[in-house]
């Protein structure tokens, strides 16, 4: 019933939460694409984890890499940074294919920073069909909401099939990399998202004030503790500029960020300043590295793309080394 | 954290609080946090009268025999946000913890014990440690904050909330039922991608039935301290564009202000320095429409 709903145009806002949640009932087991043969060494791993009640880690069909953006603490620019992170690592390479999974149910910011609406189609195999912009696929709770006041309350549920839906249900295609806008907090999403699919890496985004260091420093421990490895901490909203008289203030305050870097052991992979472009690109939906490529707002985005590039090879360099 | 017993002991252990007061917001890090912390300060000191321009403790006025218009407010602050507790941090009280004997204590502020909080934070043994919680765990939680505190006879208990519509969200307006609940104050920022979510927090309070007192635009511009010139780093006006639209009381904008995040970082001299700011002043006329 679900399905004949959805393969006509985008699902009806008023009967989504109760179609959703009878699909993933009926539905969620028959999704999962059925168990590859594994080494004895993932075989080992797979069955402690299995043992311990969790659920197995499934790569997304067709994704090569999957980075998230996170940071633990609301506001410090977490979607502003997927959003460039994803056009730099098109822009380094243009042949590389990069999609955005929005994965904030509750206050969706990436159609408003990409510039895209409704509705979702679904293919012949029935798989959502990420929206482009920019050459970049995406997919957002925001696409599938027909009314952006309409609000999503749902319980942690809910939330985790949406997320499921989000994964498994979009066809993402042959993917190079998929940049996951993570939600703030270290609930729901984050562990689903961590248990469900492997992670190649997380970059924690953070301002440089206390109280969002603080929780920062929540989010990092917590993908160390679901064994998602760390790319790097970004510190956004460094410093200001003012435009009259050229005065640098650190409003939110100076070096937060590289103290957490140092204390956790990770390196800044990027330094993002304050800057009203950035603010008003997201705003109208030509993200700063489409529309003012040659400033040096987008080139401190780039410079982070390049650095996310180079850990990611690191990372998997130590893999294989072990 | 460690596991917490429920216990009910009173009935409607909260029927006794004057007015609630939610600060929400959909969006995260727009300041709902900042102005819980400087409303309910500024509501623990609106009991004293400012005499010939010198605040007067309560002692000293009834020696004088001035007795008119002084008060004294109990106010309570509940961090609703268990995966990002900032209150303790804000107010420099992290070491402090909370005992529990019958019921939780809620940790004071001050000496004269008329500013108390209650956070998730008090509970963690080290203040590094995740909090990774899952819905149920969080509505469990929610409800122990309200039914299982000895808060004392609060004048207002202002209750800073997580952003999204989430368990937390639920499990608060579903436990307040009964109460006096004054309403929902919403927080924003000025730019486009905040109100969008605001504008959905809107929807839930008033499908919830929630009262809405108001919008407060917070970082609404930005004021060069060497050339005065003031830009709109975050856009500015959206916050009172949405009430508008929306049709709910504006009650009025924050500027950016350094001296905020320096005093939340623990540098207390800064409180002063903040209190003589123009962004004060905001927070003032902000509390005098709360309280009027």
């Amino acid at each position: 019933m679900a399905l004949t709903v959805c393969s006509r145009s985008f699902i009806n806002r008023s009967r989504f939460s109760s179609l959703v949640y009878s699909y993933f009932n009926k539905n969620i087991v028959q999704m999962l694409p059925p168990c590859q043969a594994a080494s004895n060494s993932t075989k080992d791993a797979d069955q402690s984890r299995m043992q311990r009640g969790l659920p197995k880690k499934l790569p997304i069909g067709g994704v090569d890499q999957v980075i998230v953006v996170a940071s633990g603490k609301g506001g410090v620019g977490k979607s502003t940074t997927a959003v460039n992170l994803a056009l730099s690592l098109k822009e380094l390479d243009k042949t590389k294919l990069v999609g955005i999974l929005d994965a904030d149910v509750y206050g969706p910011s990436i159609p408003k920073m990409m510039n895209l609406k409704g509705p979702v189609h679904l293919n012949k195999q029935q798989l959502m069909m990420p929206l482009v912009n920019y050459d970049i696929k995406c997919m957002s709770m925001g696409f599938l909401i027909e009314d952006e006041k309409d609000p999503i309350v749902w319980r942690g549920l809910m939330v985790m099939s949406a997320i499921q839906r989000l994964l498994r249900q979009v066809s993402w295609g042959p993917l190079d990399y998929l940049v996951v806008d993570m939600p703030p907090g270290t609930g729901d999403v984050q562990l689903t998202m961590s248990q469900n699919i492997p992670i190649d890496g997380a970059v924690i985004v953070t301002t440089p004030q206390d109280v969002a260091l603080l929780d920062a420093r929540k989010g990092t421990e917590m993908f160390r503790k679901v064994e998602v490895p760390v790319l790097g901490v970004v510190q956004n909203m460094s410093a200001y500029e003012c435009p009259k008289c050229g005065h640098t203030e650190h409003i939110f305050g100076k070096d937060g960020a590289t103290n957490l870097a140092k204390e956790m052991n990770l390196p800044i992979i990027g330094d993002i300043p304050l800057h009203i472009k950035i603010r008003e690109t997201s705003d109208s939906g030509a993200p700063i590295i489409v529309s003012h490529p040659n400033s040096s707002q987008a080139q401190a985005f780039k410079d982070l793309g390049r650095n996310v590039l180079q850990r990611l090879k690191v990372l998997k360099d130590q893999a294989k080394n072990k | 954290m460690d596991h917490m017993e429920t216990k009910k002991n009173v009935e409607r252990p909260l029927a006794f609080v004057k007015h609630i007061i939610l600060i929400m917001s959909g969006k995260g890090g727009v300041g709902k946090s900042t102005v819980a912390v400087h409303l309910a300060l500024r509501l623990k000191n609106a009991g004293f009268k400012v005499i010939r321009g010198v605040r007067t403790v309560r002692a000293k006025i009834r020696y004088l025999g001035i007795t008119e218009g002084i008060g004294n407010i109990l106010v309570g602050l509940l961090d609703a946000d268990l995966c990002g507790p900032s209150i303790p941090t804000m107010l420099n009280i992290e070491q402090k913890k909370s005992k529990f004997s019958k019921n939780w204590e809620p940790v004071f502020v001050d000496m004269e014990q008329r500013l108390c909080v209650m956070s998730v934070g008090f509970l963690l043994t080290n203040r590094n440690d995740a909090i990774i919680l899952r819905g149920p765990k969080k509505n469990a939680t929610i409800k122990q904050f309200l039914n299982d505190v000895d808060w004392p006879d609060l004048d207002y208990l202002i209750i800073d909330m997580p952003p999204g519509t989430s368990d937390e969200h639920i499990s608060v307006i579903e436990n307040l039922r009964e109460y006096n609940l004054d309403g929902a104050l919403l927080i924003t920022t000025p730019q486009a991608v905040a109100t969008g979510d605001v504008r959905r927090e809107l929807s839930f309070c008033k499908k919830t039935v929630i009262p809405i007192i108001g919008i407060v635009e917070n970082m609404s511009g930005f004021v060069c301290p060497y050339c005065q010139e003031c830009t709109n780093i975050f856009s500015k006006g959206g916050g009172e564009f949405l009430a508008n639209q929306l049709e709910v009381p504006f009650l009025g904008r924050i500027p950016i202000c350094p001296q905020i995040s320096r005093y939340q970082d623990g540098h207390a001299e800064s409180l002063k320095l903040f209190s003589q700011t123009n962004e004060a002043d905001s927070i003032e006329a902000i509390v005098k429409k709360l309280v009027k």
